[in-house]
C-alpha cells in the first residue's frame, strides 16, 4: 500500500489557525497584554471555514487567530520588551501604523472609527477617565482634521441624528463617515472598560496624526499647523508658542478660523479647480456643491451648536461669525448690514433686521444634503420644521420613499413644487379610480361565479332546472390578463419541480421579499393615515376660524 | 515638621539629655503637686485643676493624643500613639522613641498617683463641661500602672537603649493588679502541678500546699444538693480553694455573658460630639499656643535655599522645560511600496464600516417612522439583540431640544470590542436572482394534449367515492362508494345508468381490461363480487355470461382459501355473477392485462395470506407468497411480462411469476406508500405516498427513484398512468389532481422529461380528504377523479 498513514490535523486548515489561548501562551503574554498587542498591531480573530477541522474535531467555542499573524507578533522585537511598557509604546508608535497599514489608502479607509473616537474623547471633561494629555491630543487632532476638510472642501453629507451629528466626507476617493456627539457633559457608564477604550484611543491618535500629516502634505500645508499672527491675540506675552496654544481648548476655535482665513488664499485650491474643470460634468456638480454657500454671510445666534455649524458653513465657502462674547474668532457683529442669513434656534427674536433671513439650523443641514439652497420659507422662526431626512439612505426599487424625499428629488430636478392640497386631491382621485376599476373586474367575476354555483346547487338537489334559452353574451376576454395568468401558472408549475435545496433558498428569498413589501405597504398606510388625520385637523381649524 | 525634623536630626544627642533633665524636673514638680489632693480627698477642684495643667502639657507633646481621646479603649490608644510616634520618629532612631515612652510613663505614673483621689471625680458630673478631658481621664483610669519600682525598672530599661514593645510595658503595669496573689508560678497551666502536693510558691519561695480536698463524687453531689450557694462557687485554680462569688461578681459575669460592658455605669451610647466638623467655631479646639520654633526661620532650610539660589545663579540648575507631550508625526507612508505587502496582509479582512443611519435615526424624522404605542411596547419587550431598530425613534420640535445620547460611550465601546474581539470572515454574498433558481422547463402549452378544464361532474353518491374504473372501451365508468353502492355512468353524458346496492362500503372497483368480456370486480368487506353490468354490446354481455356458466367443476376439489359461489336471485338480476368470500377484508382488486387473472389484497401483518390471485375462468385461487414481508399496500400486474408488483410500506417488490422469484426491490424513499401505477410500456413505475411524495422509477435504470416530486401539499391517495399519452396523474388530500407529462425517450442519452403540466382543482375537501382516486380515459387525454365530496369529476 505504500506511504505512511496520514495523520489528522497535521496539515491544511488545522495548521493555519491557532486558538487564542495557545497564541497567548506562545507569546508568553497575559491576556491584557495580548489584547493590547492585538489592538495596536491590528490582529483580530478569523473565523475558519471548517471550524471543526481547525478545532481538531472538537466543537467547543474557540476564537481563532491566523497562525501567520501570531508568528508575526512572535518575531516582533517589541514583544520581548513588553514589560517595559513605556519603551514599548514609544517603539510601537513608530512601528505599528506602518505595519498595520501598508499603504496610506488602507489607513485612510479605517480612519472612520479613529475620528469618531477622537471626537468623543475630545468632548470628555477632565474627570480622570483618561489622561488630560489624551483629551488635548484628541482635540488637537480632530480640529486639524476639520481644518483639512474645510480647506479641501471635501464634506459631502451631514445628518442630525439622535445620537449626534454625522459627517461624511470624501477624502482622496475614500468615503469617510464620522459621528460627533452633541455638546453635553457625558455621564460615564460604569460598565465600560475604559482601558480598552484608552488603548484604542492611543492607537487612533497615532494613526490620525500620521494621516493628518500626509493629508496636509497633499494640500501643501505645513504640519503641525502654526499660528501666524499671534499679535492679534490679547493673551499675555507675545512669544506665544504653539504648545501653549494647544493647552487652551478655548483657543482652538480661534486657531481654526485663523487657518481658514489664509487657506482661502491658498493657490493649491485654484489649481485643483482647473483640473476639475477638465473633468466630466459630474465633477461640475461637485464643484457647485463645494461653492454652495459661497458669498453668503451667516451669523450664528448663541443657542445654536456653533462649532458644527461653523465647520459646515465654512466647508461650503460661507462667512460665519458669532457673538463676540461667546467665543473668540468672531469676525463681525450681529449688527452687520451685509449678513444674509441669521441662524436662530428660538421661537422668536425681539430685534429683527429686514435684509436677512432668520432661519433654523436645520436649513443648513438640509441644504447641504440637497446640494442646493432650499427655500427658506419652511425654516423660518417658529415654523414647524419639515422632517429631516437621512442623506445616507439610497432607496432602491420597491423600498419605501417618504414623500418629502420625492418632493426634494423633484426640487433637484428643477420642478416647481405644486400647491400641496391640489396635488393631494388629485392623487387621491386617481387612486380612487384605480380602485373602482379593480372592483368592477372583481364584481363581474364574482357574479358569474355566483350564478354558476347556483346552477350547480340546483342540479345537485335534483330539481328540474327551468330550461330556458337566453341569448348568449359575448364574453370579453382580457387577453392580457389571460396571458399573465398563464405565465403565473407556468411559474407555479416550474416551482413545483425545483430541487429541495433550491426550493429552500427560493422560499427564503421570496419570504424576505414579501416581508419587505409588507413593511413598505405598512409605512405607506401609516403615512396615509397620518396625513389624513393632519388634514382633518387643518380643516377643523379652518372651520373654526371661519 | 521638616524644620523640626531636621533640627532633631542634628542635635538629637544634645536634645535627648536636655529633655530628660526637663522631664525629671517636671516629675518632681508634679509629685509635689499631687501630694496635695492625697491629703485632702474632698478637694476635687484642686485635683481637677492639676489635671488640666497636665492635660495641657500632654497636648503639647502630641496633638494626636486629642484625636485618640475620641476612641473608647485606653489601651488601644496607647498603642496607636506609640505607633504614630514610631512612624514619625523613625529617623530619630531609638532615642526618640524612648523619649515618647518616657513621657507616657510619666503620664501613667501621674495618673496612678492621683487615682485614689481622681478616680471618683472623673465620673462626677462636674467634668461634663469638658467632655474631652473626662474621656481622657477615663482612658487613663483604665490604664493602671505599677508603683515606683516599675517606674524605675522602666527607666533603667530605657537607659539601656532598648526599644520596649508596648505589650511588655503594659504587662509590667498590670502586675499591680495581681499583687495579692501569693502564688508566684505565673501564668502557666496549673495542670503541671497536678501530681504535686503543692500548687506553687509564695513570695518567699516557700511551697504553697494544696488545700486538703478529699471530696469524692458523693460529697460533691451532697454539696450540690445542700449548699444553696453551690452555683456561685468556683474553684480558684491558683490557690485550689473554693471561692464564693459575690452578688456584684455574679452580676458582672452575667453582663459579660450577654456581651455588655463590665461597668454598669458605662454608657456605650454617649452622644457623639463632632469636634473637627466643617463648622467654623470661634474658639480653637485646642488652646495650645504655637511653638516658639515655628516663629523662627529654619536654619537648615535657609542653608538649602541658599545652595539652590547659588546653583541657579551659577547656572548649574536650569528651569525645567515644559514637557512636550505631543508626539512627533512624519510621513509614515513616504516610501510605501504596494509590492512589499506581506503575506499577512493578503489575508487581511478590513473591519466592516459601521452601519449608516436611516431616516428613523433623525432628530426630526418623517412621522411614519415614529413608532405607534403598540410598536413601542413590543420594542421595549424585545431583547436588545432581537430589536430591529437599535434605538427608539423620537421627534424633537427643534435642534435645541435634542438631549445628549446616553448610550454614546456604550456604542463606541461596543464598536471597540467588535473590532478586536469579533472573528472576521470574508463572506461572499451571492446575489441570487430567484428567477434563476426556477428550472427551465418546456412550456405546458407545447406538451398538449392533457386535461385542462373540468367538464363533467358525476353526482349521485352520498358518501366518499373510494374507487373508480373506466371500461376498456372508454364508454362506461364505474365508481364504488362508502354509501354501499356501485354506480355505473355513461362517460359522455354523466348519466347514472345503474346503481347496485352491494351491502357494504365499496373499497375497490376494477373493470376487466379484456374487451371481449364485460366484467367488473367489486370488493366490499370480505367479499369480491364479479359483476356483469349489462352495459354495451349484447354479444359481449352474453359472451361474458357464457364464460361464467361454462365453468365445469374439476374432478379434484382443492382446498382453497377463498370460497367461490354463484350469485342467485336478486343479486343475479342486479348483474352479480360470482361471489368470492375471503378470510379478511379486501382492500384492493386489480386485473391482469389479459383479464383472466385477478389479484386481491388483504392487508394484515400477522398473516401469510395477504395477496391472493384468482383465475376467473377456472375459479381457482392461489396464494403466491409463502412468507409475509410486511404489510402489503397495493399490488399490480406488469402489463406485458409475467411480473407482479407488490408495494409494502416502504418498498416495491417485483416478482417474476414464472420463475417464482424476487427480481427487484425498489426503494421508494417514502414513509408509507399509498398507491402505485405502472406505465403501459412496463418500464416505469410511479408510487404515491402518504408523505406527499411521488416517486418516479425507471426500472432499467435503478432501484431508487429517478425523480421525487413533492408537488402536493398533502398525502397522495391515487396515481394513474395514461395508456397512450405520456401522462400521469396524482390525486391528493389537498383536493387537487396534478397532471404531469412524463416522457421517456428511446435515445438512452436523453434524460426522461417529467414536467407537471396542470393542476386541476374542483373537489371540495370534506373530513380532511380530497381526491381519493384518479383514472385516465383509455383513449382520450381525459382524467377522472373521485373525491371525498361524493362526486366524480371529469377533466378534459
Amino acid at each position: 500500500m505504500g506511504g505512511l498513514q496520514k495523520k489528522k490535523y497535521e496539515s491544511g486548515s488545522a495548521t493555519n489557525y491557532i486558538s487564542r489561548n495557545k497564541a497567548r501562551k506562545k507569546l508568553c503574554l497575559s491576556l491584557a497584554d495580548f489584547r493590547r498587542l492585538c489592538i495596536l498591531k491590528g490582529v483580530y480573530p478569523h473565523e475558519p471555514k471548517h471550524k471543526k477541522k481547525v478545532n481538531k474535531g472538537s466543537t467547543a467555542q474557540r476564537t481563532f487567530y491566523l497562525l501567520k499573524d501570531i508568528r508575526f507578533l512572535l518575531h516582533e522585537p517589541i514583544v520581548g520588551k513588553f514589560r517595559e511598557y513605556k519603551i514599548f509604546v514609544r517603539k510601537l508608535r513608530k512601528a505599528y501604523g506602518d505595519l498595520q497599514y501598508p499603504t496610506f489608502i488602507d489607513a485612510l479607509r479605517d480612519v472612520d472609527d479613529a475620528l469618531s473616537m477622537c471626537f468623543l474623547f475630545s468632548t470628555f471633561a477632565r474627570t480622570g477617565k483618561c489622561h488630560v494629555q489624551t483629551i488635548q491630543l484628541c482635540r488637537r487632532l480632530s480640529v486639524e482634521w476639520m481644518n483639512y476638510i474645510v480647506t479641501s472642501r471635501s464634506l459631502k453629507k451631514v445628518f442630525l441624528s439622535i445620537k449626534g451629528i454625522y459627517y461624511q466626507a470624501e477624502v482622496l476617493g475614500q468615503t469617510i463617515t464620522w459621528l460627533v456627539p452633541y455638546q453635553f457633559a457625558h455621564d460615564h457608564p460604569t460598565d465600560v472598560d475604559y482601558r480598552v477604550m484608552a488603548t484604542f484611543t492611543e492607537f487612533y491618535t497615532t494613526l490620525l496624526g500620521f494621516v493628518n500629516f500626509r493629508l496636509y502634505q497633499t494640500l501643501n500645508l505645513l504640519y503641525p499647523p502654526k499660528v501666524r499672527d499671534t499679535h492679534t491675540l490679547s493673551a499675555p506675552g507675545s512669544e506665544l508658542t504653539n504648545a501653549y496654544l494647544l493647552q487652551s481648548l478655548a483657543l482652538f476655535h480661534w486657531f481654526l478660523c485663523l487657518i481658514l482665513s489664509f487657506s482661502h488664499l491658498h493657490p493649491c485650491s485654484q489649481e485643483d479647480m482647473e483640473k476639475m474643470e477638465a473633468r466630466v460634468k459630474a465633477q461640475h456638480e461637485q464643484d457647485k456643491q463645494k461653492k454652495l454657500f459661497e458669498g453668503l454671510k451667516f451669523f450664528l445666534n448663541r443657542e445654536v451648536p456653533r462649532e458644527s455649524l461653523a465647520f459646515i458653513l465654512r466647508c461650503f465657502g460661507a462667512q460665519v461669525s458669532w457673538d463676540k462674547s461667546l467665543c473668540i474668532g468672531s469676525t463681525y457683529d450681529a449688527e452687520d448690514e451685509t449678513i444674509t442669513h441669521h441662524i436662530v434656534d428660538r421661537p422668536n427674536m425681539d430685534k429683527q433686521y429686514m435684509n436677512r433671513y432668520y432661519i433654523q439650523p436645520q436649513w443648513v443641514f438640509d441644504s447641504v444634503n440637497a446640494k442646493m439652497l432650499l427655500p427658506v420659507e419652511d425654516y423660518f422662526l417658529g415654523v414647524t420644521l419639515p422632517p429631516h431626512l437621512s442623506p445616507f439612505v439610497e432607496e432602491k426599487e420597491g423600498d419605501y420613499v417618504p414623500p418629502e424625499k420625492l418632493k426634494l428629488l423633484a426640487l433637484q430636478r428643477g420642478e416647481r413644487p405644486v400647491e400641496e392640497d391640489e396635488e393631494d386631491d388629485e392623487e387621491e382621485e386617481e387612486e380612487e379610480d384605480d380602485d373602482e376599476e379593480e372592483e368592477e373586474d372583481d364584481d363581474e367575476e364574482a357574479e358569474e361565479e355566483a350564478k354558476l354555483k347556483e346552477m350547480e346547487e340546483k342540479k345537485s338537489q335534483g330539481k328540474a332546472l327551468p330550461v330556458k334559452v337566453t341569448p348568449g353574451k359575448v364574453k370579453s376576454e382580457n387577453r392580457h390578463r389571460l396571458e399573465q395568468e398563464e405565465k403565473a401558472e407556468e411559474k407555479r408549475l416550474a416551482i413545483m419541480m425545483m430541487k429541495k435545496r433550491d426550493k429552500y433558498l427560493y422560499d427564503k428569498i421570496m419570504f424576505g421579499k414579501k416581508r419587505h413589501v409588507r413593511e413598505t405597504n405598512k409605512m405607506v398606510a401609516k403615512r396615509k393615515a397620518l396625513d389624513e388625520a393632519s388634514k382633518a385637523d387643518r380643516k377643523k381649524k379652518k372651520q373654526k376660524k371661519q | 515638621m521638616s524644620a523640626r525634623g531636621a533640627a532633631a536630626e542634628r542635635n538629637s544627642g544634645m536634645k535627648k539629655t536636655t529633655e530628660k533633665r526637663k522631664n525629671r524636673e517636671k516629675e518632681e514638680q508634679q509629685q509635689e503637686e499631687e501630694e496635695l489632693p492625697m491629703f485632702d480627698k474632698n478637694a476635687d477642684k484642686v485635683g481637677h485643676l492639676d489635671d488640666t495643667d497636665e492635660e495641657k502639657e500632654d497636648l503639647s507633646d502630641s496633638e494626636e493624643s486629642v484625636f485618640s481621646g475620641l476612641e473608647d479603649s485606653g489601651t488601644d490608644d496607647d498603642d496607636d500613639e506609640e505607633d504614630d510616634g514610631d512612624d514619625d520618629d523613625d529617623d530619630d532612631g531609638d532615642d526618640a522613641s524612648g523619649e515618647e515612652e518616657e513621657e507616657q510613663d510619666e503620664e501613667n505614673h501621674n495618673k496612678v498617683e492621683k487615682d485614689p483621689a481622681a478616680g471618683e471625680t472623673s465620673l462626677t458630673p462636674q467634668t461634663e463641661d469638658k467632655p474631652a478631658k473626662s474621656r481622657k481621664l477615663k482612658k487613663k483610669k483604665s490604664v493602671t500602672s505599677g508603683g515606683d519600682e516599675e517606674e524605675e525598672r522602666g527607666k533603667s530599661e530605657r537607659d539601656s537603649g532598648l526599644k520596649i514593645s508596648s505589650q511588655v510595658d503594659e504587662y509590667e503595669q498590670d502586675t499591680s493588679d495581681e499583687e495579692d496573689i501569693r502564688n508566684t508560678v505565673g501564668n502557666i497551666p496549673m495542670e503541671w502541678y497536678k501530681d504535686f502536693p503543692h500548687i506553687g510558691y509564695d513570695l518567699d519561695g516557700k511551697k504553697i500546699f494544696k488545700p486538703i480536698r478529699s471530696k469524692d463524687e458523693l460529697d460533691e453531689f451532697l454539696e450540690k444538693m445542700e449548699n444553696p450557694d453551690y452555683w456561685r462557687t468556683v474553684q480558684d485554680k491558683m490557690t485550689g480553694s473554693d471561692v464564693r462569688l459575690s452578688d456584684e461578681q455574679v452580676d458582672l459575669v452575667h453582663r459579660l455573658q450577654h456581651g455588655k460592658f463590665g461597668d454598669i455605669n458605662f454608657n456605650e451610647y454617649e452622644p457623639a460630639i463632632d469636634f473637627f466638623s466643617n463648622e467654623v467655631m470661634i474658639h480653637p479646639v485646642t488652646n495650645r499656643p504655637e511653638d516658639k520654633r515655628s516663629f523662627i526661620p529654619s536654619l537648615i532650610e535657609k542653608e538649602k535655599v541658599g545652595k539652590l539660589v547659588h546653583a541657579i545663579k551659577m547656572g548649574w540648575i536650569k528651569p525645567r522645560r515644559p514637557k512636550d507631550s505631543a508626539p512627533l508625526y512624519y510621513d509614515l507612508w513616504a516610501k510605501e511600496d504596494p509590492n512589499s505587502i506581506l503575506g499577512r496582509h493578503k489575508m487581511h479582512v478590513p473591519a466592516p464600516k459601521i452601519r449608516l443611519p436611516g431616516h428613523e435615526e433623525s432628530y426630526n424624522p418623517p412621522p411614519e417612522y415614529l413608532l405607534t404605542e403598540e410598536e413601542r411596547l413590543t420594542w421595549e419587550q424585545q431583547d436588545p439583540e432581537e430589536r430591529k431598530l437599535s434605538l427608539l425613534p423620537q421627534k424633537f420640535p427643534s435642534l435645541r431640544a435634542v438631549p445628549a445620547f446616553t448610550r454614546f460611550i456604550h456604542e463606541r465601546f461596543e464598536r471597540c470590542l467588535d473590532l478586536y474581539l469579533c472573528p472576521r470572515q470574508r463572506k461572499m454574498r451571492v446575489n441570487v436572482n430567484p428567477e434563476d433558481l426556477i428550472p427551465k422547463l418546456p412550456k405546458p402549452k407545447d406538451l398538449h394534449p392533457f386535461p385542462t378544464t373540468q367538464s363533467l361532474v358525476y353526482r349521485g353518491h352520498s358518501s366518499l367515492v373510494r374507487s373508480i374504473s373506466v371500461a376498456p372501451g372508454g364508454q362506461w365508468l364505474v365508481s364504488g362508494s362508502d354509501d354501499g353502492t356501485v354506480r355505473f355512468w355513461e362517460v359522455a353524458t354523466a348519466r347514472c345508468l345503474k346503481t347496485v346496492e352491494v351491502g357494504g362500503a365499496v373499497k375497490s372497483v376494477a373493470w376487466s381490461p379484456n374487451p371481449a368480456v364485460c366484467l367488473v370486480a367489486i370488493s366490499h368487506g370480505n367479499t369480491v363480487v364479479l359483476m356483469n353490468p349489462g352495459l354495451g354490446d349484447r354479444l359481449i354481455l352474453s359472451a361474458t355470461d357464457q364464460l361464467i356458466s361454462s365453468y365445469e367443476e374439476p374432478t379434484e376439489v382443492k382446498d382453497q382459501p377463498v370460497e367461490w359461489s354463484l350469485a342467485e336471485g336478486t343479486e343475479h338480476q342486479q348483474g352479480q355473477r360470482l361471489i368470492l368470500t375471503h378470510p379478511r377484508a379486501v382492500k384492493q382488486v386489480t386485473w391482469h392485462g389479459k383479464g383472466d387473472y385477478l389479484a386481491c389484497v388483504m392487508p394484515d401483518v400477522s398473516s401469510n395470506v395477504q395477496v391472493v390471485i384468482h383465475q376467473v375462468s377456472k375459479r381457482r385461487t392461489q396464494n403466491p407468497f409463502r412468507k409475509n414481508k410486511g404489510m402489503v399496500q397495493c399490488v399490480s400486474f406488469h402489463p406485458i411480462r409475467p411480473y407482479f408488483f407488490v408495494a409494502t410500506q416502504r418498498h416495491v417488490r417485483v416478482y417474476n411469476l414464472i420463475k417464482q422469484e424476487l427480481t427487484k426491490k425498489l426503494m421508494t424513499n417514502c414513509k408509507w406508500v399509498s398507491s402505485m401505477a405502472i406505465h403501459p410500456g412496463g418500464d416505469n413505475v410511479i408510487c404515491g405516498s402518504y408523505d406527499c411524495r411521488l416517486a418516479w422509477f425507471d426500472l432499467d435504470l435503478s432501484t431508487k427513484p429517478y425523480k421525487m416530486l413533492r408537488h402536493h401539499k398533502k398525502a397522495l391517495r391515487g396515481v394513474a398512468y395514461h395508456r397512450q399519452y405520456p401522462l400521469f396523474a396524482s390525486g391528493s388530500d389537498d383536493g387537487s389532481v396534478i397532471v404531469c407529462h412524463g416522457m421517456v425517450y428511446n435515445d438512452l442519452l436523453q434524460n426522461p422529461l417529467i414536467v407537471p403540466v396542470k393542476v386541476l382543482k374542483g373537489h371540495t375537501i370534506t373530513h380532511d380528504l380530497g381526491v381519493l382516486d384518479v383514472a385516465f380515459h383509455p383513449t382520450q387525454p381525459w382524467v377522472f377523479s373521485s373525491g371525498a365530496d361524493g362526486t366524480v369529476r371529469l377533466f378534459t
